[in-house]
């Protein structure tokens, strides 16, 4: 399922200068100080003036009434490039993506990928009741559950039709929780026993505690630029082979078990130029296991239904036989808002340039994100998927 | 030297003329004549409190109140009846404020209203009483003593599917009284001066039809009657100055000459009906 | 199987009374198509005029083709639990003292696929079927309930939440001295209701029926004068904190119009009887429900009115008598939104020419009071808002939606 036309390579595109700023549980900040924080963690990463900064892709959920419109002013910016992702879990693949075409075109130079959110004690509530229309309308008064709810369905359904046990789940979270322990600031820093995820309270039928990503504050950036500019301002960067997107894929499906990416892995693959089993470090986007044993069916690491056999036979941890979601993920590592779609982008540019916030992987050239987000009304609507290469 | 008004102010503080409130307290429940409803009604005494010191009035309580003319202790005139519609000065304000200064003749016949609640007044009772007390003196007040007032509503209404039975004149007595004695109105403790039944009689309602005719005034919902002498109380009835009013809710007092009346037997309140006491 | 709802304890006067909290109540303007369909008891979803297509949730094209012309209709409601689960955990203060909560996706044979409230009688991979409903706070809501009807069904826990059943409540009815207050009284005394209070202004009057009413399980006379602000206020006093759903009889019914009537003074007394009762009603007793709104099985739930169908458009052979009903029918909506924080429902009945005394010279059809009472009672089951009870109440309805101009001529003769 090509989209027809032949896709532009992203020839001498690079991304670089990833950046975390440690995630807090709650935050008396707001996304603006976040963002800028960020940014600024950027800018000294790549060591760029803020008025070189010419393009700004940005994402988040608690900036309102704000816009990235009003972030150059609140930040002193003026890009010549800009461009708002409310796309959650996707917003960093999709951002990416923008960003890779605008350098490119030379429509900007170097354009600042951020996505930044504040985690006030009642944010979480107020973001869920007024997440969408459809949220509101048809969701948020069915008891109030949130995401977790309607990933403790797709959960059920998953498990009802494909097998899945809660144990196969489980695997998934342990694994991260490992990598995790390496982090000094993740937000999860016990590890996690089979038995202690089994045993915690439930949260939302089948989902219990530790299935659900803990929401916090924090912000993710990353530059995108040309390959030479980011040798001479000499900072490590990696390439960009391919990338996919993809909204409300599936529709008639009538509970969600497969996302987008099921629709556009071929392309992915073939633009590419590499197979599945060249991939060295997968970062799949993990709000709930379940999602992250569909990720693996739908981008082609197995067939669809063979997600629980497939993670009873892989150990993921960064070590292991196959290195996933290698700092921990969101589910160690908590959801920053929409910078939870950036993290594993920025996790795979370290892994990829040498320089990992937890353990290195013990082979780093080809590595593959995926973001996953928006519950608009029963599902996940936006995915996206990039795979990046070592900077030779 | 005391005038007379001045003696009569002295003796009045000195309880030597003792005042005799014949009035009801105006409340909701208190019965008001009921008509067919598809006939206009009496608006019963209603009241709504306007502030209580409080954010409608910081300082200050006061009410405002609906009523009827015909509810609770009233004064009928003459113009209330239609065989008074055409009589010179027939209305509360127009009425001359002398005649609502009045002695009164009171018949008790509250032992007879005991035995029979339709007992009716007749010429021949009323001659017997004239035997014992002195014949009715021109422009007196003719006042009924039932002790109706003391009865709950439901008795005092005394309503059942044919209407209300409650005592009261028959035909004949009122026009003697107006005709062969001149008095100068009549007043009772039931709801209306009319015997229960009285549409029943001829003509309709006498009470008001023979006394409003001739220019003659009507008291009811009267109490305390029994804290009267049969002769000699001073009735002070003036009603409100309504523009054509037919009548209105009053303060009726009466001034009894102590050593001329019966020991005053205090009534101990009771509630009434199916109403509790009230608060406010 | 639902377990049966116990008679609730008394309560322990030790223990603070729950504040009422609700469900998010707000919902796009489109998505008020539920809510019409729901606050009169009909399964509507929206289907698209041009190519049929049902779905869900609430939009303002079609998914399929675009088309803008996308009405709410009535569809099946029949469908499959297709996977539940249940809630313990949420960050909505009204569902986390609820937890734990179930929810599903259903399948409906007619197409989409919906998230709903669980009856306990509709298990994963049942056939159910779907209704609409009004929750506490007001806002329309998806229930899948057992496809057939189960014992008890009535008295689930969530179901409740969304009901104003009157088993075990308290029950006031406002003027019990006419036919309509006395059926009322009959069919909240057979419905359940822990105790039905009877209202009886001028109790010195007798009235037809009195014996009847006196004989009533469960019925208690109490002397209630909707004209008189302080007698109002003296029953609230007493009962207004157990006072759980409040049906207002209170009726004053004139032929004619403006122009025939000569004077104000009738006019007066239906305004005072029908609009000012309703306010002293609600003054009275309101403030004292609407904080009562989740105390317990029994909490303060609906505040009834009966109301002439002729509110909603004049009837001038009773001309004066529509006008007040129209006043009542705009002060019960004022009411309902103050009512609502409190998750107590205002339940309006609309109703044709009863069959009454004061009707005597109407044709039929004509509503009993007996089927005037059921249908009340039905409908505080079902949680609806409004009601149209008889054939002429259904005629006035349908005809506004259609041609409220020919209504208005034709009902002038």
């Amino acid at each position: 399922m090509t989209g027809g036309a032949i896709r532009m390579a992203y020839d001498g595109v690079v991304a670089c200068a990833p950046v975390t700023v440690p995630y807090r549980r709650f935050s008396i900040n707001t996304a603006h100080w976040w963002i800028a924080r960020a940014l600024d963690g950027l800018r000294r990463a790549a060591g760029l003036e803020p008025s070189q900064i010419d393009g700004l892709v940005l994402s988040s959920f608690t900036l309102g009434p704000d816009t990235a419109v009003g972030v150059t002013q609140h930040l002193g910016l003026s890009p010549r490039w800009l461009d708002h992702v409310p796309m959650g879990g996707a917003s960093g693949v999709v951002g990416l993506r923008r960003a890779a075409r605008a350098v490119q075109c030379g429509d900007a130079r170097f354009v600042a990928c951020v996505a930044g959110d504040t985690n006030h004690v009642d944010s979480f509530r107020k973001t869920l009741s007024t997440f969408s229309r459809f949220a509101q309308d048809a969701v948020y008064p069915y008891g109030a559950g949130g995401a977790n709810a309607s990933f403790a369905l797709i959960t059920k359904n998953y498990m009802n039709k494909y097998g899945a046990r809660r144990e196969d789940f489980g695997k998934i979270c342990i694994a991260q929780r490992q990598n995790a322990l390496a982090v000094p600031f993740a937000m999860m820093k016990k590890p996690l026993t089979l038995d202690d995820y089994m045993t915690a309270r439930p949260i939302c039928d089948p989902l219990h505690l530790f299935d659900c990503v803990m929401p916090c504050a924090g912000a993710e950036a990353f530059l995108v630029c040309r390959d030479d500019d980011a040798k001479a301002l000499a900072i490590p960067a990696v390439r960009l082979l391919a990338t996919i997107e993809r909204h409300n894929a599936f529709a008639d499906d009538p509970v969600q078990e497969r996302g987008g990416w099921a629709m556009d892995a071929g392309e992915l693959w073939r633009m590419a130029g590499v197979t599945p089993d060249r991939i060295d470090i997968v970062e799949t986007y993990d709000d709930y296991p379940v999602v992250v044993m569909m990720q693996f069916e739908d981008l082609g690491f197995c067939k669809k239904g063979e997600g629980p056999d497939f993670v009873r036979s892989h150990s993921f941890t960064t070590d292991g036989d196959f290195p996933h979601n290698t700092c921990g993920g969101q589910l160690s590592m908590g959801q920053a808002g929409a910078a939870g779609g950036y993290l594993g982008l920025t996790e795979a540019m370290r892994q990829l340039t040498g320089r990992p916030i937890g353990r290195p992987a013990a082979k780093a050239e080809l590595a593959l994100v995926s973001g996953f987000g928006m519950i608009n009304y029963d599902r996940g609507l936006s995915s996206g998927a990039a795979i990046l290469a070592r900077a030779s | 030297m005391a005038s007379d008004l001045l003696r009569l102010v002295q003796r009045v503080a000195q309880g030597s003329i003792r005042v005799v409130d014949l009035t009801q307290t105006l409340t909701q429940e208190f019965p008001v004549i009921t008509l067919p409803p598809e006939l206009g009604q009496c608006a019963p005494f209603r009241i709504e409190e306007v502030s209580r010191y409080d954010e409608r009035g910081p300082a200050w309580y006061w009410n405002n109140i609906t009523v009827g003319e015909h509810c609770g202790t009233h004064f009928d005139a003459p113009i209330h009846w239609i065989s008074g519609k055409d009589l010179p000065h027939n209305s509360v304000d127009t009425i001359p404020p002398a005649k609502f200064i009045a002695p009164a003749s009171v018949i008790d016949c509250s032992r007879e209203c005991a035995a029979d609640p339709e007992f009716m007044l007749t010429v021949p009772f009323v001659e017997a009483w004239e035997k014992r007390h002195g014949r009715i003196a021109a422009g007196e007040w003719v006042l009924l003593r039932t002790d109706w007032s003391k009865k709950s509503y439901a008795d005092y209404a005394g309503l059942t599917e044919e209407g209300a039975h409650t005592p009261g004149p028959a035909p004949e007595v009122v026009r003697w009284l107006v005709e062969e004695r001149d008095v100068h109105g009549f007043g009772t403790e039931t709801i209306g001066t009319d015997y229960g039944q009285a549409q029943h009689f001829n003509p309709p309602y006498p009470a008001h039809f023979y006394m409003h005719g001739k220019g003659r005034y009507g008291l009811q919902c009267l109490t305390n009657l029994d804290q009267l002498p049969p002769k000699g109380a001073v009735i002070l009835a003036a009603p409100l100055k309504i523009k054509q009013g037919s009548g209105s809710p009053l303060r009726v007092l009466a001034l009894v000459e102590e050593a001329a009346s019966p020991p005053p037997s205090r009534r101990a309140s009771r509630g009434r009906g199916i109403s509790t006491g009230r608060s406010r | 199987m639902t377990e049966p709802l116990a008679r609730p304890k008394r309560k322990n006067p030790l223990r603070r009374t729950r504040q009422p909290l609700l469900p998010q109540s707000v919902r796009s303007r489109t998505a008020h198509g539920l809510t019409a369909a729901a606050a009169q008891g009909r399964f509507e979803l929206q289907r698209c005029v041009d190519c049929a297509a049902v779905f869900y949730p609430p939009r303002d094209a079609c998914p399929r083709c675009l088309s803008p012309r996308v009405p709410f209709v009535p569809v099946d409601d029949r469908g499959t639990l297709a996977v539940e689960t249940t809630i313990h955990a949420s960050t909505d203060p009204y569902f986390r003292e609820r937890m734990p909560w179930r929810v599903g996706l259903v399948r409906l044979d007619c197409g989409p696929v919906v998230l709903a409230h669980l009856h306990g009688d509709a298990r994963e991979g049942d056939r159910v079927r779907l209704d609409l409903k009004l929750d506490k706070g007001g806002a329309p809501v998806l229930v899948a309930l057992p496809a057939k009807d189960t014992p008890h069904m009535t008295d689930d826990r969530q179901l409740r939440e969304m009901t104003c059943d009157p088993k075990f409540r308290r029950v006031l009815i406002t003027d019990g001295r006419n036919s309509v207050g006395q059926a009322m009284a009959k069919a909240f005394s057979d419905a359940g209701a822990a105790i039905v209070f009877v209202g009886v202004a001028d109790a010195w009057k007798p009235f037809a029926g009195q014996e009847m009413l006196r004989k009533l399980a469960g019925v208690e006379i109490v002397p209630l004068d909707l004209t008189d602000t302080e007698s109002v206020t003296e029953l609230a006093e007493q009962n207004g904190a157990r006072t759980d759903i409040i049906v207002n009889t209170a009726e004053h019914v004139r032929p004619g119009g403006i122009l025939q009537r000569h004077g104000l003074t009738v006019a007066r007394e239906e305004m005072d009887v029908r609009y000012f009762g309703l306010m002293r009603l609600a003054q009275a007793f309101g403030p004292a429900m609407r904080s009562r709104g989740a105390d317990g099985v029994n909490s303060a739930t609906a505040f009834v009115n009966l109301l002439s169908v002729y509110a909603l458009m004049n009837w001038p052979a009773y001309g004066a008598y529509s006008a007040t009903e129209a006043a009542c029918l705009s002060a019960a909506q004022c009411l309902r939104a103050e009512l609502r924080p409190g998750g107590v429902k205002v339940l309006n009945v609309f109703f044709g020419p009863l069959d009454t005394e004061w009707f005597q010279t109407v044709p039929p059809p004509k509503v009993a009071p007996e089927a005037l009472a059921r249908a009340v009672v039905q409908a505080l089951q079902r949680g609806l808002e409004d009601v149209f009870v008889g054939d002429i109440a259904e005629e006035v309805r349908a005809r506004l939606s259609v041609n409220p101009k020919a209504l208005e001529r034709e009902l002038a003769g």
